[in-house]
This record gives structure tokens, C-alpha cells and sequence, in this order.
């Protein structure tokens, strides 16, 4: 348990280092943020100058023109605490709604295909690895060379890649967006189905371009696992090959990799974003995209952090994982 | 092969072997005839172990001594056929004629992985050298004796939880230590644990590779004394491999030598003990210290173990051998009893030796080099009329 | 004992025999370099042949360039060629030969991501010996600092950076150093710490070797495989970030390099209308550069892992590869399961289970 508990504070550390970062990248941004707001809705309406006021507070930024002053930084590091405390991320300038709202909308798109792809990587890969390692010299363990071509790729050439091959060429799957248009978001059959076929692509990407990391990972705890005595003497004790498989070896050779979860999921949320742009994916990797091409600097800041957020919380869970499979984290925290 | 004899009907652990319907009593329980084993690589096969005959009885305490590299374990763990590549059987037979096997007996060399996985542990299990490093870390030592207990006894969970918690009680850790993990445990607690291990379903043989090195001397003693306990409980026979020879003379009934992949010297401890009949026992017996005996200058034994990739023919152990001459070079390294009652059997390689025990004057090797030519032919047989030329030669000769 | 399983149990003097051994002096040079070549993991070979190659072809590359690779050519006639005798890779929709643009493109790419690497590595071995050098409170902060940064995703940070802080080539391998320390510092870390504790450390103490000679000649030497390591994926994650970004459109994307290209392509829709001689020869150098890294990673793994070496030689007794679940083969039985052609036809240590039901034999009879 006291394991866990330094795992939270250093969670919660790390959260609070996010959320700073985050206050004090658009601050050393070049060019004001309302401006770049006023310059997105030029023509659309004559504001006044209340109004005018109003979002220049909402913004955090000054407007001279405004009877109230620009406060000090540690003032403005306050309000932008108390208003997340409210989970108030300010209004985007892009899309004329509150930034909460329109990281809601994309946050689950994308935040779905991760989660699910991630997941599957890692267990493909995983068992990719088993196999190799146990069959060492086989026709798996031969072809794992060849998987590092994956590895090396970027994602979103692979992405373009497969988009080409099964789009432009085969009329297979649909090439961009989320959904068909033709159907009603919500919990509709046709909405899922169309949702699911669209994420085939996005998801196949992900899982080749991250599944030959796992695999040569777990291939090579493995083979050093497999060389440890408790294997010898699982078989020596005459258990079936898949018990000492699963029970013995595999059950150790994955710590590592899960271990190892943290940095691969950063990479794999990096690749994503960019992805969402080849596929034109509804996720937040397209909404980012807008926001930087649009000096949206509330968006930006919203969704970096609850990109963050989200990649810490992730981590935490993985870190449960690790303490639940491995008895000996439990003993060296009560140490 | 038959089945001859019919499983146990009470899981009791305290058996009644007179009942049992299994070989013939007085055949050894384990039999290695001509045994072979190297390890392949690219520059050559690596004699492991080379030509090895041995016995093991019923209910014996066997020990198996020699140098690290000697081939001790490989010979074990290679009749078990546990060694992983590139170890290779190149020849010889392993006959298993326990309890429960037909009354021919088995031969393990011939046996495919589904009846190897039968065989392990339930006839055959092995106490490891590192308790520490042959228990899974994440898992409790209850799971990994239930997993022992369950590929080879037909018992419900509950049945298999009493019988891992009698196990417990025989190896002296109490019930609740099911519940620990490896790392929860001192180290003569996992190196018990190990011993209810090997025991879990019932082996005719346990194999014992130096148990309990990694432990301090008090921890240590205990422990054997509890291996002894509980082997005159249950009757099965223990091969106690280690290099510490001074603990084999206190536990074993009899004692096998083993240098440069081949076997010089079986005795009966007290034989081998007092009346050595190698050169290098004796170089190992006056290698450390008695503890009953009278005080005498302790003499270690010069040079290093072989290369076992380029063994020269004749007696491995010529080269740091005090007696050796050039007839070393041929001997033919096959055993023959010297013992000079008819009760015991006490086999050497080599045939040089004045004789066991005896003061006599060693005969030069090069001087009696055609013996070996008369001698040579039979093997681990006790030869009498091999004896009697030995003494007609010497007696004429000197 | 760890070891049992590669290696012969308890059995030293066997298993240093298995142990592959360069042949020494009396051998000649040429013997010695075959040997070595030889006892090379084959990953590390193809994986340095791949980046020798690139490297060289980037070097290379300018002086036979074909055409001027922003030779715009006005007319109509020259767009959009496929690869024919006079453009071997066609040309992009400006008229741009694609083959010049690759030879000369592939330099600045890969040094992009060598000078990062150099960068971001100097930096997280600074870091990394002195923090696990020291410890400490500084070592707290630190550690703390790079577990931080491990777990915030670089990319929305580089794209924000990258966007704003405009910049060619030099400006962005300076922002993906900034980011790409703290994975290398973390390990190079956690090592120093293992060796600090290390009694060849104590001995430099004693005789009075200062803390900056004991990190640099001590420590540091142990430390190659994980710097080299390290090195390795900063410039792979290097690559792939500014290419990624170059997509994106941010950065110098009229600089001749294979994210620039690719850049171009996609905008100008050579994906959807297939032209696949533009935008397969910058991704698939890529492509093949980073598996190269990664190759090359995974033969260092292979060098410093004797275990690793030892399980990926192929395990072979005659014609059968062993596994680490069959039980020790026996000659004989091979022998006489050799077929017609030599080949072995039936193992009698193949897993029957499962296959041939009404064939499995108990020990002590059917079962």
C-alpha cells in the first residue's frame, strides 16, 4: 500500500509540474491571444466593449482599452488554478465554444482508439515475444528482424501507407473521419458500426507500428527468464509446457513491459496525434492540430493538459498493475 | 509396458513399501549404464560426462562428489534428461525401476516428453542448489506446491491443501507459510520449502544438488538432519551431489567420485573414508580437516581441473596425479572392485593403487603398464581373478 | 548458480569451453577479423551495413545528384513523371527530379537527428552521472524532473514549440534535444547509482582519485553500451519527431529534407493520385534508417547479454532446432529417426499432446 501511496504523490507532483507547464507555455508565446481571437472572428460581429472586456479576462490576457489591469503573474497563476478547480479551460477562439466542451467532444475518440490499440498491441506483442523466446531460432523468432521495420517507421507514413493500399487501391475501408454522415452519433447500432469501421485503419496503425517494440521486448526478458532456475524446476516438476509457459516464465518476463508501459504509451499518444491528421479522425489530435494552425491558445492549453492528465492517470494504472503482479514491490514499499 | 502396479489408494505419506507390488526389492532403484553426455558447441563436443556406470539401492543415500566441473550435476540432471541444449545423450541407458514402474523397469533415455513429464517428480524430483533461485518470486510457495501436487495426484483442491500442509509439517514450516511469497522467507525456510517440494508427490528418488551450500552451518545441519529424518519416514533414496566431501562422510551410505566427466571411485563411506583406493580421493580426503580424527597437515591438490574439450586418452586426472607415469596415459578407466571381502563392492579406476587401505608400497605406473592389458575388460563387475593376477604379479615382481 | 539453463549446471569448466572465444595473437589479422565478423550478432550487421549505407548515400548524394533539385520547370510537360530512363524516380508536381531531391534531402535528415542525438545524449549523461553520482536531495529533484517530462507526451509540447518559435533545421533539433534527455538520463542514472556502490569505486576513493576522475574514467566507460543505447533511440525518436513535424507543416519545410518532401507530397495529393515515386522513396528511406537504429540496438543488446547471444545462436543438434522445452535429446533416438532423406522425419520428444491422442502412453501403461 505505501507503495501505491508514493507512486500517488509522485503522480500528483508530476500532475502539478503539467499544470505549470502549461500556464506558462502561452506566456511565452509571441503575439496576444486576443487579437489572434478578435483576428479569427473578424466580420462575424461588431463587439462591444464590454464584451470585448469580458473575453479578454476569460482569455487571461490584457486589453488596454479595458478599465482593469493585467494582475501579477502569481495572481494569474491563482485564477487559472481556481478556474480549473472548476474545470473552467476558458473559451477557444477557434471554434466559439467553451474549451471543455469541445475537448469532450474529441477527447473520447481519440482516448477509445488508444486505449483499445494500445491494449492490443501490448498483448500481441506480448505473445508475439512468448512465442519467439520459446521457440527460439523458429520461424516467429526469425521474423521478429522484420518487424523492426515497424518500429522504425513513422506513424504517420505507415498511416498514409495503409490508407493507400487499402482506400485509393482497394475500395476496402473508408479512407477518412470518425463516421459515416449518413448516420446519428449516439448509442445506435449504425453509429457504433460506422464508428468501428472507420477505426480500423487508425487502430491497425497503431497496433503494427507499437506491437514489434513489445515483441523484441518480451522476447528477450523472456530468454533470460527462461535460462532462470525456477523454470528448470517447474519442468523439472513435471507441469505441462503451457504451465510452464504462462505460470512461470511469461508470468515474470512481462514486469519489464509493463514497467515500460509509461514510455511507450507517450510515444504512442505523440504518434496518434499526428495520425488523426492523415485520417482526418475526429480526436483530439486533429482539434490540436487546429488550435496551433489557429493560435487558439486556450484549446492548445486545454487540450495539453488534458492530454497530460490523461497519459499520468494511464500511468497510475499501469503502476497498480505492476504492484498487483509483482509480490516484491509490496515488500520493498514496507521496507 | 504394463501397468503393474496399481496407484496408491491412501495419499498417506507414510508408506508401506513391504506392500507393494513394484520390481524386485533387491534391483537397484536406478541404474545409469554407460552413460554419456557433451555439450556441442562449434568447437567441439565438451565431455561432460563420459562413460559413467552407476547403481543407486533402494532407500540409499548415494553422495556424488567432485570439483566443480567434474560432470556431478550433468550426470544427475542428465539421467533426468532436464539439461537443456546443447547437451546431447550420445550414449548409454538410464533404467528407473521404482515402486510404481514395471518390473523391467523404465529407460528414461528412451522416453518422449509426455512421459518425461510423468516420470519428473513423481518418481524422480530434485531439491536445487538455490532455494532463492528455483522458487517462481510471484507467486506463493502454496500455488507452486499445489502445481506439484496437482500434475501428479488425483486430489480435489481441499485434499491437495491438506496434503501440502502435512508436507509443511514433515519439512518443520508452519501451515500459514502457504500463504508467503519466496522473498517473505529466510533462506533455510525456502530451502525447506523446497524439501516439501520435492517430496509433494512422492518420489522414489530425490535428488539433492548441494542443498544447502548457500546456507550457514548451523541452518545447514539442521536441515540434513531433517533430510535424514524424514528419508527413514518415507524410504526413498537420496543422490546428494555436492564438492564439500567432509559432509558426504557424515550422511551418505556410499560415495562416488567424480573428476573430468568420469567416475574413479565408489565406495561405502567408510571404505572410501579409510581405505581409498584413487589417488585423487586421497588428495581430496586430505584436503580439509576431520573432525574426529587426529591432527594432520591439510594438503591441497596441485594444478586445475581439465578442459574437458581436449581431454587426453587415459586417466584424467594424470596430470596433477603425484603417482603418475606414462602408463597413465593409456588406462583404460573402466572400474573393478578392490575390495577384499566378498560383501562389498568397492570400485577404482584405477589400477595402479596398492590397494585400499593398504600401506604398501605404490607400484610405479610405467613398470606394470602390461597389467592394464590383462586386467582391462570387464567393467563396475567385481573381477577376482583380476585381483588374484594383481597379487600374483606383485608378489613376484617384488 | 543463475545460470542453469544455457549453461551447463554448476558445471564452470563446460561452460566456459561453450563460451566463444576469439582466437588470440598467434592467429593472423585477417583470422581474427573473420572471427570477430563472425561472433557479430547478424542484427548488429545489418543494422550498421543499413546506416553505413544511408550515411554514405547522404554524402555522397550532392555530387551525383542528376538535376538541380529546385530546377522548377515551367512548362506542363515535365510535371508529375513517372519514373522513366531520363527522371529514374519521376518528378514531383513542380518538376523537381525525385531522385535529386532524395540524394541531397537524406543528409540534412539524418544530421538533423545526429546532432539531437549528440545533444540530448552529452545531456542526459551529464545529468545522469551526477545525479547518481551525488544522490541526494539534487538527485531527488532530478530524478523526479525526468520522470516528469517521461510522462507528458513530448508531441503536443514539440508541436506548440516548434509552431511558435520559428526556426530552421538547427532551431528544431535544439527543441527536440530539450525534450529527448530524460528517457537516456533516467537509465544512465540508475546505472551510475548500481556502480557508484561498487567496490572498484571505493578503491578510487581510497587512493584519492577526485569524484570528476572517478565519474569519467571509472564510471563512465562502464556505462558505453547504455549511452550507445540511448544515443540510438534519441536519433530515432529525433527523426521520426521532425519528419512528423515537417508533415505537419511546421519547421522548414522548403529546406531540402525527406519531411519536406513528404510534406509536399501530401499536400499536393501525390497519395491520392498515386504517385507513389514521390512520396515511397523519403518514407522508405525513413523506414529503413530507423530499422537500421533499431537493429543495431538490439545487436548491442545482443553483445552485452551473453544469455541473449547464447538463446539466439540456433540451438541445433543435427538437423533439429532444440527448444528449451524439450527434454535433453539422446543421440541414439535421433539417429534412428532419420528418414529416407536424411531428414528427421519424427522426433521422439515432439509434443504429442494434442495431435495424437490415441498414441499418448502412460508411463505405466495406457492412461
Amino acid at each position: 500500500m505505501r507503495f501505491i501511496l508514493r507512486r500517488l504523490w509522485f503522480y500528483v507532483v508530476a500532475a502539478f509540474v503539467a499544470i505549470t507547464i502549461n500556464f506558462i507555455i502561452p506566456r511565452l508565446m509571441p503575439g496576444n491571444p486576443l487579437e489572434a481571437y478578435l483576428g479569427k472572428n473578424q466580420g462575424s460581429a461588431v463587439l462591444t466593449h464590454s464584451a470585448l472586456c469580458a473575453i479578454a479576462e476569460q482569455l487571461n490576457t490584457t486589453y488596454q482599452h479595458c478599465g482593469h489591469k493585467q494582475p501579477g503573474i502569481f495572481v494569474q497563476y491563482w485564477d487559472y488554478l481556481v478556474n480549473l478547480a472548476h474545470l473552467n479551460l476558458g473559451v477557444s477562439a477557434t471554434y466559439d465554444t467553451t474549451v471543455a466542451h469541445e475537448i469532450a467532444l474529441t477527447l473520447p475518440w481519440t482516448a477509445a482508439l488508444v486505449g483499445f490499440s494500445t491494449i492490443l498491441a501490448f498483448a500481441l506483442g506480448t505473445l508475439i515475444g512468448i512465442v519467439a523466446a520459446w521457440r527460439r531460432g523458429g520461424a516467429t523468432d526469425g521474423s521478429l528482424p522484420a518487424l523492426s521495420f515497424f518500429q522504425g517507421i513513422p506513424y504517420f507514413f505507415l498511416a498514409l501507407l495503409l490508407q493507400e493500399i487499402f482506400t485509393v487501391h482497394w475500395h476496402f475501408l473508408p479512407s477518412t473521419g470518425g463516421d459515416s454522415t449518413s448516420v446519428v452519433v449516439g448509442m445506435n447500432w449504425p453509429f457504433i458500426a460506422s464508428a468501428l469501421e472507420h477505426s480500423i485503419l487508425p487502430a491497425a496503425t497503431l497496433v503494427l507500428a507499437s506491437m514489434a517494440g513489445w515483441s523484441v521486448g518480451m522476447r528477450n526478458v523472456m530468454l533470460t527468464t527462461i535460462s532462470e532456475e525456477y523454470v528448470l524446476a517447474a519442468q523439472a516438476k513435471g507441469l505441462s509446457t503451457r504451465r510452464v509457459v504462462w505460470t512461470y516464465a511469461a508470468r515474470n518476463a512481462i514486469l519489464p513491459n509493463i514497467a515500460g508501459f509509461a514510455n511507450a504509451l507517450g510515444l504512442a499518444v505523440s504518434g496518434v496525434l499526428i495520425m488523426e491528421l492523415v485520417f482526418s479522425y475526429p480526436g483530439i489530435g486533429n482539434t490540436l492540430y487546429q488550435a496551433v494552425t489557429g493560435e487558439d491558445y486556450p484549446l492548445l492549453q486545454g487540450i495539453f493538459l488534458v492530454i497530460s492528465l490523461s497519459v499520468l492517470a494511464a500511468n497510475f494504472i499501469a503502476d497498480g498493475v505492476y504492484v498487483i503482479l509483482d509480490p516484491r514491490t509490496r515488500r520493498r514499499a514496507a521496507d | 509396458m504394463k501397468r503393474l502396479f496399481s496407484p496408491k489408494k491412501s495419499e498417506n505419506l507414510l508408506l508401506d513399501l513391504s506392500g507393494s507390488s513394484g520390481p524386485d526389492l533387491d534391483k537397484p532403484v536406478l541404474s545409469v549404464e554407460d552413460f554419456s553426455i557433451v555439450y556441442r558447441s562449434a568447437h567441439g563436443d565438451v565431455k561432460a560426462v563420459d562413460h559413467v556406470s552407476l547403481e543407486l539401492a533402494r532407500s540409499e543415500v548415494l553422495g556424488l562428489a567432485g570439483e566443480s566441473g567434474s560432470g556431478k550435476s550433468t550426470l544427475a540432471y542428465g539421467a533426468c534428461r532436464l539439461l537443456r541444449s546443447p547437451a546431447l545423450i550420445t550414449g548409454g541407458k538410464v533404467t528407473y525401476a521404482g515402486r510404481r514402474a514395471p518390473r523391467e523397469g523404465i529407460d528414461i533415455t528412451s522416453l518422449n516428453a509426455h512421459e518425461l513429464r510423468q516420470l519428473r517428480w513423481k518418481e524422480i524430483s530434485i531439491v536445487f542448489q538455490s532455494a532463492m533461485n528455483s522458487l517462481n518470486p510471484v507467486i506463493t510457495v502454496g500455488a507452486q506446491l499445489d502445481d506439484a501436487i496437482k500434475a501428479h495426484m488425483p486430489l480435489d483442491k481441499h485434499d491437495r491443501h491438506e496434503r501440502a500442509g502435512t508436507l509443511m509439517d514433515l519439512a518443520g514450516i508452519p501451515r500459514q507459510r502457504l500463504r508467503s511469497y519466496p522473498h517473505e522467507l529466510s533462506g533455510g525456510m525456502r530451502q525447506r520449502v523446497m524439501i516439501a517440494m520435492a517430496l509433494a508427490a512422492d518420489p522414489d528418488i530425490v535428488i539433492m544438488d548441494e542443498p544447502t551450500t548457500a546456507l550457514d552451518v548451523v541452518v545447514q545441519r539442521e536441515i540434513l538432519t531433517q533430510i535424514i529424518e524424514i528419508k527413514e519416514q518415507l524410504g526413498f533414496a537420496i543422490i546428494f551431489i555436492t564438492h564439500d566431501l567432509s559432509l558426504l562422510l557424515e550422511l551418505s551410505d556410499r560415495i562416488a567420485i567424480m573428476y573430468g566427466g568420469k567416475l574413479l571411485e565408489i565406495a561405502p563411506t567408510k571404505n572410501l573414508q579409510h581405505k581409498a583406493a584413487h589417488p585423487y580421493t586421497e588428495g581430496l580426503l586430505a584436503s580439509f580437516p576431520s573432525l574426529t580424527g587426529p591432527k594432520k597437515a591439510l594438503a591441497g591438490i596441485p594444478g586445475s581441473p581439465p578442459d574437458l574439450r581436449s581431454l587426453p586418452p587415459g586417466c584424467p586426472f594424470f596430470p596433477r596425479c603425484r603417482h603418475a607415469g606414462a602408463a597413465c596415459r593409456s588406462v583404460d578407466m573402466l572400474l573393478k572392485n578392490v575390495s577384499k571381502t566378498l560383501e562389498e563392492v568397492h570400485l577404482s579406476a584405477c589400477p595402479f593403487h596398492p590397494g585400499p587401505g593398504a600401506d604398501k608400497r605404490w607400484r610405479a605406473p610405467d613398470m606394470i603398464e602390461d597389467v592394464i592389458r590383462i586386467g582391462g575388460g570387464e567393467k563396475t563387475q567385481s573381477d577376482p581373478g583380476y585381483i588374484d593376477s594383481l597379487e600374483t604379479l606383485e608378489k613376484g615382481s617384488i | 548458480m543463475i545460470n542453469t539453463l544455457t549453461d551447463p549446471p554448476a558445471d564452470s569448466t563446460a561452460a566456459n569451453a561453450l563460451k566463444v572465444d576469439l582466437p588470440s595473437a598467434k592467429y593472423s589479422i585477417f583470422k581474427r577479423i573473420w572471427a570477430t565478423y563472425k561472433n557479430t550478432p547478424f542484427k548488429f550487421k545489418l543494422g550498421l551495413a543499413i546506416i553505413v549505407f544511408f550515411v554514405l548515400l547522404s554524402v555522397i548524394g550532392p555530387f551525383v545528384a542528376p538535376y538541380n533539385p529546385n530546377a522548377n520547370i515551367t512548362s506542363s510537360a515535365g510535371v508529375n513523371l513517372a519514373p522513366s530512363a531520363t527522371h529514374l524516380l519521376g518528378t514531383d508536381s513542380t518538376g523537381e527530379d525525385v531522385l535529386s531531391q532524395v540524394l541531397i534531402g537524406t543528409g540534412p535528415t539524418i544530421l538533423l537527428g545526429l546532432i539531437t542525438g549528440v545533444i540530448a545524449t552529452s545531456f542526459s549523461v551529464i545529468v545522469g552521472l551526477l545525479a547518481g553520482y551525488y544522490g541526494g536531495i539534487a538527485d531527488e529533484i532530478i530524478s523526479l524532473f525526468t520522470n516528469v517530462f517521461l510522462v507528458i507526451p513530448a508531441l503536443p509540447l514539440l508541436i506548440v514549440l516548434v509552431a511558435f518559435i520559428q526556426g530552421g533545421n538547427i532551431t528544431m533539433a535544439l527543441v527536440l534535444s530539450v525534450l529527448g534527455w530524460p528517457w537516456g538520463a533516467r537509465v544512465i542514472r540508475a546505472q551510475t547509482m548500481s556502480l557508484r556502490n561498487q567496490d572498484f569505486v571505493a578503491a578510487a576513493k581510497e587512493t584519492g582519485e577526485s569524484s570528476l576522475r572517478i565519474m569519467l574514467v571509472e564510471i563512465l566507460p562502464k556505462l558505453v553500451s547504455i549511452i550507445a543505447s540511448s544515443f540510438i533511440f534519441t536519433v530515432l525518436y529525433a527523426i521520426a519527431a521532425s519528419v512528423g513535424l515537417m508533415y505537419l507543416g511546421l519547421g522548414d519545410v522548403n529546406s531540402i529534407t525527406l519531411g519536406g518532401m513528404l510534406f509536399n507530397a501530401s499536400n499536393q495529393s501525390a497519395f491520392i493520385l498515386n504517385e507513389y515515386w514521390w512520396y515511397l522513396p523519403p518514407g522508405l528511406i525513413i523506414a529503413v534508417f530507423g530499422m537500421g537504429l533499431v537493429l543495431l540496438n538490439y545487436g548491442l543488446d545482443e553483445i552485452g547479454n551473453p544469455r541473449l547471444r547464447d538463446a539466439s545462436k540456433r540451438q541445433k543438434i543435427g538437423k533439429r532446432n532444440i527448444r528449451p522445452s524439450d527434454p535433453t535429446p539422446v543421440l541414439a533416438l535421433l539417429n534412428r529417426q532419420v528418414g529416407l532423406f536424411g531428414r528427421i522425419s519424427k522426433l521422439p520428444f515432439e509434443e504429442e499432446a494434442g495431435k495424437n491422442k490415441s498414441k499418448k502412453h502412460s508411463l505405466y501403461g495406457r492412461a
